[in-house]
């Protein structure tokens, strides 16, 4: 038998699976696409970016991302550092902390928070108690409950591609700049912060896009209040059964997932190797 | 290693109060529902004003919970096997495959991870609508399976680079046809990276709300439920259902720690 036969196997093994994505992934999503056009019609883009209140909800949806990806830019950076220089056994400790919420499913977490952020929920009894306010602080069904609830979810994506960067640095750069008279600021700001910024910025990349299309935590912690493309859509498709919108929407979301993650697909692939 | 020896500097261990502070904000949801879900009151409070066990034996007493759990488990059952089937041939294809348009079949084993769930949600709806599949568990396991196929793929396709394709070859040169080298010989060094593909694709529909709440109908998942309880009442039993959930999770996560190739591969 000739070694240099043309070997077929790998391709018949992978005909099943394509066929299952061909039908039940591409398929479906490309009939969406199209719905969005039926008829030869944009007027369904149309409605999405003249009508104030939908261009409205779709400048929320970004405003609430950035402020999302920034807050947990803020809070991974210290995380990551310490998972990144701490003794092994603090830092397994660490992981453990990230790990167990992350492996808790969404809704779980998402429902947790109702119980942190109520009325007559932990934080606001605190406040009572410490005199600081003197009646409940609205934190649920608004932008703080949904904040709140989003970062919790989305950390562990920003905490592990400025790790994955922060193992790589080599200890003796910021030896060296000591030894050349820097002070540890210096060192942090001028050596070590500039060589941690891919790994910001896909990190940053990474939560902003899934940011956009979140759900289940506007759905709980919004109630009704916070309206993001996400909710959009399954509004406009389980209420008032608007096909093409829905369908607009869902194009102008996947479009700009794709587009910034094609964009910054380079640093992706050459800093974050978590995802 | 040598800067170790110094005490931390003052920096360091203000980044390490910030950390320290951040961790317990990721715990704080997980510290608070275990409390409430042995409370003793009718209502959501915090912390609890006793201790009973009542919220578990609503949920185990009341048949609509039990059947939703049921439903979930068939689900998930059906998605792992399924998820860990199709994306371990589909892994294989792509990593000792030779054909042309083999970037094109990792790009589409993958696209399922870059479409927001919100859409996919819609989109199989949309075609399930169509096909008189809504309501149907089938319909539920199909989409999740789709859902799960992507960490399937990633996870066995880096553990198959790692074994060589010689041996294959080897056996089948010492008589073994294809399928049996593949079987006794590529396979038994994947094992690791099967187990966690199925506990990863068991768990990714376990949980999975988004899609489940499209497609179920009446015959809810327990992720349906639960979000329906949330959206609709304040009473403890969902906290209870929540810590059952979470002890699933532990369970199968630490089989799979256990068991599978760890914790690494999962991210």
């Amino acid at each position: 038998m000739s070694a240099r036969r043309r070997d077929l196997g790998p391709l018949a093994a992978g005909a099943l699976p394509l066929l299952f994505l061909g039908v039940l992934f591409l398929f479906p999503v490309l009939r969406l696409l199209l719905t969005s056009v039926e008829g030869g019609s944009l007027a369904a883009f149309e409605k999405a970016a003249t009508d104030a209140l939908y261009v409205g909800v779709l400048i929320d949806t970004v405003k609430l991302s950035l402020i999302v990806a920034a807050i947990c830019l803020a809070l991974a950076y210290p995380v990551a550092y310490f998972l990144a220089t701490a003794s092994r056994l603090w830092a397994a400790i660490g992981f453990g902390c990230l790990l167990l919420p992350f492996w808790t499913s969404i809704l779980v977490r998402t429902y947790a928070w109702t119980i942190v952020l109520g009325r007559n929920g932990l934080v606001n009894r605190l406040l009572l108690d410490l005199g600081i306010a003197t009646g409940p602080v609205p934190l649920l069904n608004n932008e703080i409950g949904v904040v709140v609830g989003m970062v919790h979810v989305l950390l562990p994506y920003m905490v592990f591609p400025i790790y994955a960067v922060m193992l790589r640095i080599d200890r003796d750069l910021a030896a060296a700049a000591e030894g050349l008279g820097a002070t540890p600021w210096r060192v942090f700001t001028r050596v070590y912060f500039p060589l941690t910024l891919p790994g910001a910025f896909a990190g940053s990349v990474l939560v902003f896009v899934i940011a956009l299309g979140f759900f289940i935590t506007p759905a709980i912690l919004g109630g009704g209040r916070v309206i993001t493309i996400g909710l959009l859509i399954e509004q406009q498709v389980r209420q008032f059964l608007d096909w093409p919108f829905a369908a607009a929407l869902s194009a102008l979301l996947l479009a700009a997932a794709l587009l910034i993650q094609g964009t910054f697909q380079r640093v992706l692939r050459g800093e974050a190797r978590w995802h | 290693m040598a800067l170790r020896r110094k005490r931390p500097s003052l920096q360091r261990r203000a980044v390490y109060a910030v950390a320290g502070a951040v961790f317990a904000f990721l715990l704080l949801p997980l510290a608070v529902i275990l409390p409430v879900s042995f409370t003793s009151a009718d209502y959501l409070a915090f912390p609890p004003p006793g201790f009973s066990l009542r919220w578990y034996e609503a949920y185990f007493a009341d048949p609509l919970w039990i059947a939703a759990t049921l439903r979930s488990l068939a689900i998930a059952g059906a998605v792992t096997v399924l998820a860990t089937a199709l994306g371990t041939l589909l892994a294989y294809s792509i990593v000792r495959g030779r054909y042309p348009g083999r970037a094109v079949v990792s790009q589409i084993a993958t696209a399922p991870l870059a479409v927001p769930t919100i859409v996919y949600s819609i989109a199989v709806y949309g075609l399930f609508s169509t096909l008189k599949l809504v309501g149907h568990w089938h319909g539920i396991a199909l989409a999740h399976t789709v859902h799960a196929l992507p960490f399937v793929v990633l996870i066995m396709g880096a553990a198959l680079r790692t074994v060589d394709p010689a041996q294959e070859q080897a056996a089948m040169g010492l008589g073994a046809s294809r399928f049996g080298a593949i079987l006794r010989v590529t396979l038994p060094q994947l094992r690791p990276a099967l187990v966690s593909s199925a506990f990863l694709a068991f768990i990714s529909s376990f949980d999975e709300l988004v899609i489940a709440m499209f497609l179920s109908g009446a015959d809810m998942t327990l992720p349906k439920k639960m979000f329906d309880n949330i959206q609709m009442e304040i009473e403890p039993t969902v906290a209870a259902v929540a810590m059952i959930q979470i002890a699933l999770a532990a369970v199968v996560l630490t089989l799979a720690a256990r068991f599978g190739s760890g914790a690494k591969v999962l991210n």
